[in-house]
């Protein structure tokens, strides 16, 4: 603001005046349905965790293996080469620990959320996932952990065919 | 780069930045809108042009909503159009104006921004749910807070900071927004506070976040022949650039925010800044979290990596510091409503150049950054301004 300017422009509305039957306010809900095909690279990468596999695909010209697949390459701009299955292990690359749920409400028991580099794809290809049965107190960058899977009859071809990520015990 | 025309910036306008505004998006585009035009000189009819920027849809409920911002941008009948890169909006909309007026199409043109989050209820958070890709990420139930505590903690492990450094920047944005009429969150507060307070997603704490607001902010852009009509102290948009990155954000190092420094150095290069620590005065960088000022001091080439924090704890960054960040107060003490937060940077920048900012003023001001930031982790856009 400009010291010259000695006006403030604009009324404040409390939450309560936003509730209140005194002001005037509208209420709407948008009611838009989506069905998405999942297109050439996420569908084979879907049915693959169905199958208990994580696959990604190679780029020949800058040789990374990328996870989650797609069929070109961002930074080449080319067609990827072929699929690559790699490890269901990885490394945490980050980590952080979630007193929200998805609309921001507060949860007593937090959501552990990781970022995995997985072994076989290329340094610094990770995938968002979540961590479980993990100390939160253990929990590091760097820190050796494996999918563990959903029972086999009870996979649907989604990501959430991993449960979660949990340390690898060391022996 | 071949730029034809250099461009002016010859006013500013804000409105009061609040949780909740009475006024419609239109209505507040109207205030600011006219605010910028007062602060020139200016009425309706000396403008040729007009761009809005405004970020999700979702927030204001209305979908492709610049259209019915337009009237009270005072675009109706005018060529107007809408630039969006998610929060990084706000300081490409002047970006956009510059273009109309480097490429000789255009001598005049309004900036303005809008956002009003207060319409999305209980909490506008909830419009984020429809971000992510539907496929691969979507089933994870993901919070959009949750990207930044990850970004957040890579940066604090791989350059090993401590979250003491990093609550100063809310300890000063908040602070220096005692100083700005327009602030939502202005306080003085401790570091102690932000260390205390609520944890939202680790380690992102309450006081690390700024608030959903509704507001608006102008800029009033001319060509040189036209600015010297109408003021003595144009400040010129000497550099813009902008920067985006693949959506795929874990296919990268969260430690750096490479297209950042990518639209730095696009705007530096036009702007004839070699030594930006040197040749720049002050900046606004993009705060809506803590860490986020710091990031982007490093992504704006402004302090080395990993120094940023280190520079904060010696008060480097403080308003009568060498390198003074944030002296409107920032996303974290003014507010951030998403492309108006934006726009209310570049806003401060002509203040400061003009010597209007009163007890905000950072003394010799010459050069000003403002840069913003949003989407999946992954745009930039920055500007230069000098008086």
């Amino acid at each position: 603001m400009s010291e010259k300017v000695k006006d403030l422009r604009g009324t404040r509305l409390s939450a309560a005046d936003l509730e209140s039957k005194d002001t005037i306010t509208f209420r709407g809900r948008p009611n838009a349905k989506y069905a998405w095909s999942a297109g050439i690279a996420y569908t084979k990468y879907l049915e693959e965790l169905k199958n208990g596999r994580i696959v990604g695909r190679r780029c020949r010209q800058c040789d990374r293996v990328l996870v989650p697949p797609r069929m070109f390459c961002e930074q080449c701009f080319r067609a990827t080469d072929e699929w690559v299955y790699v490890k269901g292990t990885g490394k945490i690359n980050t980590y952080s620990i979630s007193y929200l749920d998805a609309d921001a409400n507060r949860i007593k028991t937090p959501i552990l959320v990781a970022v995995v580099d997985l072994d076989g794809a290329s340094p610094g290809i990770g995938i968002l996932h979540k961590l479980g049965n993990v100390d939160i107190e253990k929990i590091h960058v760097g820190m050796p952990v494996q999918a563990v899977w959903k029972p086999t009859n009870e996979r649907e071809g989604s990501v959430t065919d991993i449960l979660y990520f949990e340390p690898i015990k060391e022996e | 780069m071949n730029v034809k025309r250099r461009v002016a910036v010859v006013g500013a306008g804000i409105t009061l930045f609040r949780r909740r505004l009475k006024e419609t998006g239109k209505e507040l585009s109207y205030l600011a809108a006219n605010a910028a035009l007062e602060s020139a000189g200016m009425t309706m009819d000396d403008i040729d042009c007009v761009v809005m920027g405004t970020a999700p849809d979702a927030f204001d409920g209305i979908h492709m909503k610049a259209d019915n911002l337009l009237d009270g941008a005072g675009a109706t009948r005018k060529p107007y159009s809408r630039v969006y890169v998610g929060g990084g909006t706000g300081v490409f909309s002047p970006i956009g104006g510059w273009w109309h007026i480097a490429s000789g199409l255009f001598d005049t043109c309004l900036v303005v921004a809008e956002e009003k989050m207060s319409p999305c209820i209980p909490h506008p958070q909830t419009a984020f749910r429809t971000i992510w890709d539907p496929i691969i990420t979507r089933p994870l139930n993901p919070n959009l807070v949750w990207i930044f505590a990850l970004e957040m903690n890579r940066y604090m492990k791989t350059y090993n900071i401590p979250k003491e450094h990093i609550a100063m920047v809310a300890v000063k944005n908040k602070g220096n927004a005692l100083d700005h009429p327009s602030a939502q969150l202005a306080a003085k507060i401790t570091v102690e506070d932000v260390l205390n307070s609520e944890t939202m997603v680790w380690p992102v704490q309450r006081l690390d976040i700024s608030p959903p607001s509704d507001g608006a902010a102008a800029l009033v852009l001319t060509s040189e022949d036209v600015a010297r009509k109408f003021t003595d102290a144009p400040v010129w948009i000497d550099g813009v650039g902008w920067s985006l990155d693949s959506a795929y954000w874990t296919n990268r190092d969260l430690c750096f925010p490479q297209y950042v420094a990518e639209a730095a150095k696009m705007a530096y290069k036009m702007a004839k800044i070699t030594d930006p620590p040197k040749e720049v005065d002050f900046a606004e960088p993009y705060d809506p979290f803590t860490y986020k000022e710091l990031h982007h001091m490093e992504g704006l080439l402004l302090a080395k990596k990993g120094e940023a924090p280190k520079l904060t704890a010696e008060g480097v960054t403080q308003r009568d510091g060498d390198l003074p960040m944030c002296p409107s107060g920032g996303l974290l003490g003014v507010g951030n409503p998403i492309a108006a937060a934006g726009l209310m940077k570049c806003c401060e920048m002509f203040w400061q150049l003009r010597n209007e900012a009163g007890k905000r003023q950072v003394s010799g001001a010459e050069t000003g950054v403002a840069q913003a930031w949003g989407d999946l982790m992954q745009v930039g856009t920055v500007t230069v301004f000098r008086r």
